[in-house]
């Protein structure tokens, strides 16, 4: 089987500017919380979803969007969701943390981890009810440290689950490095468990669809799970408005927030110990200035990276229709979500 | 006094601690960027970033607790802790019971929590309820900044497990890191008096179990604590204008409660109203309920709380959370009861 450039580029589109336009709903104050977009984790979404047919499960972490979106869920009703509308995805109850698809057999949390053992279930009913149906569960590196991820591994291999673990490592756990809180390799981790694990480069979908259709057609087998560990970048950060990056977009305001606590902290009694305290204070700058490198200087979009796998024209035709459908949707939600607010 | 936010008065109470006992360390996730002036002044042995392992390191405290260290361990969000529930229900709240008293954990849970910003219903918990039904343990949930720093210090201070929860509308940092993001387009309904106020330097400790008497009135007797405090005081200025007035207490810590100060405003008014942002059934509620029932007091008694899961859509959570109608509207229908 080979791949199919524009399938899949379209998926990436779809998704790509679902977030640009959850984005700029969330900067007009229409969508509350916590946002995190999976503005980066498009390849691994379309590469992955690409593979999925009717009757298959997805288990979703809090970047919930781009799968749902390359999957073809009804994107008023996500976007009326994000409203918090009575007429959304999920009547408004349970916002962009919370989406629930039963159509797509598809559920997201925004608790670290949990999708893993919730795709050991939908698998294991796939395995009983739906022999040759397959689950994904989708999951950071961050929550690779979480007991029920690493018990939802061992258990799939224990019960050859038709499951896919898909891990996305942006190598950020909140605004924590996960290289400084993580022991050893998280492929050989994987394997070791007893199951085929492959790195690849999450920013380019047809690698990503490689790795995934041959982790999908071992589940189908009944061959039991796999898993793909795809980097990808973080582009919108651990959510929107994330206070690290917004060092980067207002400097001013975020240092004068963040400085004069810290230098009173440098120069608490007693003073002897200024020395130790000075390189702390850079191992905080440090991280700080790492994300901003990563996110500014070191990312690669996966769109640009994918559009070289097809012709100029396919791409603007692409893109444009994908853009047309999104701002339809948004504009069909926004004056739904209004008409309410004027009977009100 | 000094004048500081709800949240500084908290790490205030925990530097204190950290300068006066060596043995005081604080680990979480994220804690060297979200305590990095902590971090800067005691340094990576002293303030420990963990990998997302709830379940790990809520257990390492523990035994870090036995072993004779005082951990403040953060779990970030008190939803969170259900990841981790084994250390709290069925290690460190069974250590002094198994050891015959040799043996006991001073440990404190430090977790956000509340609602009313619009994250919905597994990031916007209360669940002292949950947590106060385990013996063993005391759970304590400031309103203002001066109960928060003392009632920090008092719960490092202690020899048993603490859980101290701080509600993310009074906590300045949090509610900027989960509801505005930065921005000017969304507000919330923060009351003023607990996100900002006074602090004895240094902290004074409160002391766990105390609840205080914060407004006088012999009509009915409210308890409250975190944020529904603050909207029982204005829906009990609001029931000046049906002639009502409300005593109003806040309870300050969830467990154990103030069985004392209960017992006595109740019996003054003999009419009760519990406002509690927890859950509504099987919790502190109840609890007082069945305190009062249990010391013969005879009194009328309605409750608002949270009776469903937090919904994310804003409006509804506005009426789903206690608010101040349903306050007034609950306090009328007490005194209508038995005029």
């Amino acid at each position: 089987m080979r791949p199919d450039p524009e399938d899949l580029y379209r998926r990436m589109a779809r998704a790509r500017f679902c977030e640009e336009a959850l984005s700029a709903l969330w900067e007009r104050g229409l969508i509350s919380g916590e946002m995190h977009l999976g503005a980066g984790e498009e390849a691994v979404a379309a590469g992955v979803t690409a593979h999925l047919e009717e009757g298959d499960a997805m288990a979703l972490d809090h970047r919930s969007t781009p799968p749902l979106v390359a999957r073809g869920v009804d994107l008023v009703a996500l976007f009326l969701e994000m409203l918090g509308h009575e007429e959304g995805l999920c009547a408004g109850k349970g916002g962009h943390m919370h989406l629930f698809s039963r159509d797509l057999l598809s559920a997201s949390s925004g608790i670290v981890g949990s999708s893993a053992p919730l795709g050991c279930g939908f698998a294991l009913a796939a395995q009983y009810l739906n022999p040759g149906k397959v689950a994904v569960a989708f999951f950071g590196e961050g929550a690779v440290n979480q007991g029920m991820l690493l018990e939802a591994l061992n258990l799939a291999v224990a019960w050859k689950l038709p499951l896919v673990f898909v891990c996305k490592d942006n190598r950020w756990a909140i605004t924590t490095r996960s290289r400084e809180v993580t022991g050893g390799r998280l492929a050989r981790r994987a394997r070791s468990f007893g199951m085929p694990a492959t790195r690849v480069d999450g920013t380019r979908v047809e690698k990503v669809w490689e790795a995934a259709g041959r982790a999908v057609e071992r589940a189908r087998a009944g061959h039991g799970p796999s898993f793909i560990l795809a980097s990808c970048p973080r582009l919108q950060g651990h959510f929107l408005g994330d206070p690290l990056l917004r060092v980067f977009r207002e400097p001013l305001r975020q240092t004068l927030e963040i400085g004069p606590p810290l230098l009173r902290s440098l120069f608490s009694r007693p003073l002897t110990a200024l020395a130790s305290r000075v390189p702390r204070l850079g191992t905080i700058g440090k991280t700080i200035a790492l994300l901003g490198v990563e996110r500014y200087v070191l990312e690669r979009d996966p769109l640009q990276r994918s559009a070289a796998l097809l012709t100029e024209e396919a791409r603007r035709r692409l893109e444009e229709e994908a853009r047309r459908e999104v701002a339809e949707a948004v504009e069909r939600a926004l004056e739904t979500a209004g008409r309410r607010e004027e009977n009100a | 006094m000094p004048e500081m936010t709800f949240a500084r008065a908290i790490d205030f109470a925990l530097e204190t601690a950290m300068e006066r006992d060596e043995r005081v360390v604080t680990f979480g996730e994220d804690v060297t960027m979200l305590r990095r002036d902590l971090f800067v002044r005691f340094g990576p042995s002293r303030v420990r970033q963990a990998p997302i392992s709830e379940a790990a390191f809520l257990a390492a405290g523990v035994g870090a607790a036995m072993a004779g260290l005082r951990p403040v361990v953060e779990i970030m969000l008190v939803d969170f802790i259900a990841v981790a529930f084994d250390a709290l229900l069925n290690q460190a709240t069974k250590v002094k019971a198994f050891s015959g008293g040799k043996w006991n954990v001073p440990l404190v849970v430090r977790a956000s929590c509340g609602g009313g910003y619009g994250d919905a219903g597994q990031h916007e918990q209360c669940l002292w309820g949950l947590l106060s039904g385990m013996p063993g343990i005391s759970v304590v949930v400031p309103s203002n900044p001066k109960d928060a720093a003392g009632l920090m210090l008092s719960s490092i201070e202690c020899d048993d497990p603490v859980v101290f929860l701080e509600h993310k509308l009074l906590s300045d940092y949090w509610l900027d890191y989960l509801g505005l993001g930065g921005r000017e387009t969304v507000s919330f309904d923060v009351p003023e008096a607990g996100a900002r106020g006074e602090v004895p330097s240094p902290p004074v400790p409160v002391p766990i179990g105390k609840g205080i008497k914060v407004r006088e009135g012999g009509d009915l007797s409210i308890f409250s604590l975190g944020v529904s405090l603050h909207r029982c005081l204005e829906a009990a200025n609001q029931l000046e204008d049906y002639g009502i007035k409300p005593a109003v207490i806040d309870l300050r810590s969830a467990c154990p409660l103030d069985r004392e100060l209960i017992v006595s405003s109740a019996s003054r008014t003999g009419r009760v109203l519990v406002v509690d942002e927890d859950y509504a059934g099987y919790g502190l509620s109840g609890e007082v309920a069945a305190l009062l029932a249990e010391s013969g007091v005879k009194a009328d008694f309605a409750r608002v709380c949270t009776e469903e899961v937090i919904p994310y859509a804003r409006r509804l959570e506005d009426e789903v959370l206690p608010n101040v109608r349903r306050i007034r509207e609950a306090a009328v229908r007490l005194c209508a009861l038995s005029p």
